[in-house]
């Protein structure tokens, strides 16, 4: 929960100002560059250097605030009754997990070094931005969608709340709102459940070349943006560099967030459950799908081509 | 020659069953209305295999159809000849080319939303939007005209 006397007020004017100085020219130039175009934007987290204050997690509510839903109450009765309302309405200064009005939180992890030293590590956990997302791909809607800079966000207008992209993500990211969103105009006994939520990358601020909220307010500048190749190269060096490990690049088929650890992630001991995702190994869950497409461009030549034998084979008969 | 139109049809009816089930799988909706917790339906709701079942089965079609189309062109070219059961006078329905449409509008739809799919590709958003919606007003003119020639019992060739 967020503690009435937050650390916010105070640090913000001694880093945001200066860390968004320094940090913004960078994402200027790669958000606008035309190589932009051609290259997603990662973010590389560099886990050693996260001391949990907590400052992203504010930052992005603050910034995000004016896209957070005002829901109608009381919510239209959903029929069947097994349908879950969910509401995060009147909880919204939850922090340790992720929620409609949270879309960032600081996982505490505990783990042993390789010397044998018990720590505590925290880490900033919000949607990974899958280079192929699955949430994205799979909505029947089109209400989640992804930019030609490799973020995806979930469009609050054309959301129906379904939860699919939840279901279809592999860190159950997307949190849902009840009593909000299209689905009140349509049939909301009968269809859709509200408007699910996580974090867009602060898209608004890529789009006017500024730092997403949560980077530009880090103190220790845990976040880097930048250019896919860059990052990747940037977080492979620093992995070497520290003896870390690397979980986001392969994962889900490769992600746009990348993080950096001093210790395996398979030995970090963390709540993960509702709202807290895992570290798991992840394959890549679009695969199938992408194999099945050679077997959908071959089809067309394969029924032709049974057609032209058989036709052969009728002539050559009757000859 | 006589055509297997019997084996042909059991084939194509199967195909648009399970492939208009898979896709009506694609929304949210078979778990909430309890039909995944049927015994043996419950792959009704795993969106990853209904998925995959949907591209297996759109290849299975677009194949069939590609079979379909070219044998009956053949079938035409040679109706003068004694193993060819359609003649020159023979005719696609009227319901039959609002079928064949609405198959074309979703085998279109269907290829563009593939591609879409892969890794790298991005459409617009307004396009995704067109294309998901159109792929769903094709399969109902389809499932519509499939319905009425089935209880009219009106053929595809006539
Ligand atoms: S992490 Fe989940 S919500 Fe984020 S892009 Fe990947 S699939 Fe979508
Ligand atoms: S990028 Fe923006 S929306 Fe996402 S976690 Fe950071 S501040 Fe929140
Ligand atoms: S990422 Fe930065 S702002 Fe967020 S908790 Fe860690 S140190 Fe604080």
């Amino acid at each position: 929960m967020r503690s009435p006397i937050s650390r916010r007020h105070f640090l913000k004017t001694s880093f945001f100002a200066a860390g968004t100085a320094i940090a913004g020219t960078s994402i200027a130039k790669a958000a606008t560059s035309a190589d932009a175009d051609k290259e997603p934007l990662v973010t590389l987290i560099d886990i050693s250097r996260c001391i949990g204050c907590e400052e992203c997690v504010y930052a992005c509510q603050d910034a995000n605030a004016h896209k957070f839903p005002e829901p109608e109450k009381p919510f239209p009765k959903m029929y069947p009754d097994r349908v879950p309302v969910e509401d995060w309405s009147d909880r919204r200064d939850v922090t340790d997990r992720l929620t409609p009005y949270n879309w960032l939180y600081i996982q505490y992890a505990s783990a042993t070094t390789k010397e044998g030293e018990n720590i505590t590590l925290t880490i900033p956990r919000r949607c990974m931005h899958c280079q192929n997302p699955p949430c994205v791909k799979l909505c029947p809607w089109g209400a989640a969608k992804q930019e030609k800079n490799g973020l995806s966000r979930i469009d609050a207008q054309i959301c129906l709340g379904g939860s699919k992209c939840k279901d279809v993500c592999p860190w159950d990211i997307p949190q849902r709102q009840t009593g909000t969103g299209l689905y009140l105009d349509l049939l909301p006994a009968f269809a859709g459940n509200g408007v699910m939520y996580k974090c867009d990358r602060c898209y608004q601020k890529i789009k006017k070349g500024e730092q997403p909220a949560c980077i530009a307010a880090c103190p220790e500048n845990v976040q880097t943006i930048g250019k896919r190749s860059d990052i990747i190269k940037m977080a492979k060096d620093l992995a070497k560099e520290k003896d870390g490990y690397i979980y986001g690049l392969d994962e889900n088929g490769g992600t746009n967030t990348i993080y950096v650890s001093p210790v395996p992630f398979d030995q970090l001991v963390f709540e993960t459950g509702k709202g807290k995702p895992h570290m798991h190994p992840v394959k890549d869950t679009m695969a199938d799908g992408s194999n099945l497409a050679i077997a959908l461009a071959i089809a067309p030549i394969a029924g032709a081509a049974a057609a032209v034998g058989k036709y052969y084979r009728q002539m050559k008969e009757e000859a | 020659m006589v055509y297997d139109f019997k084996s042909r049809r059991i084939m194509y009816g199967l195909t648009l069953f399970f492939i208009a089930l898979s896709g009506f799988a694609q929304m949210p909706i078979f778990k909430r209305y309890y039909i995944a917790d049927i015994p043996g339906l419950g792959w009704l709701a795993q969106f990853f295999v209904t998925h995959a079942i949907h591209y297996a089965l759109a290849a299975l079609l677009i194949g069939f159809c590609a079979y379909v189309a070219l044998d009956y062109y053949f079938a035409r070219k040679n109706s003068g000849t004694k193993k060819f059961q359609i003649t020159e006078d023979t005719r696609i329905s009227a319901s039959a080319w609002v079928k064949i449409a609405a198959l074309c509008g979703l085998i279109i739809t269907g290829c563009f939303m593939v591609v879409k799919n892969l890794s790298g590709i991005y459409f617009s958003h307004g396009v995704v939007i067109g294309l998901d919606l159109l792929h769903l007003i094709f399969c109902m003119l389809l499932l519509g005209a499939t319905a009425y020639t089935w209880v009219r019992t009106r053929s595809w060739i006539c």
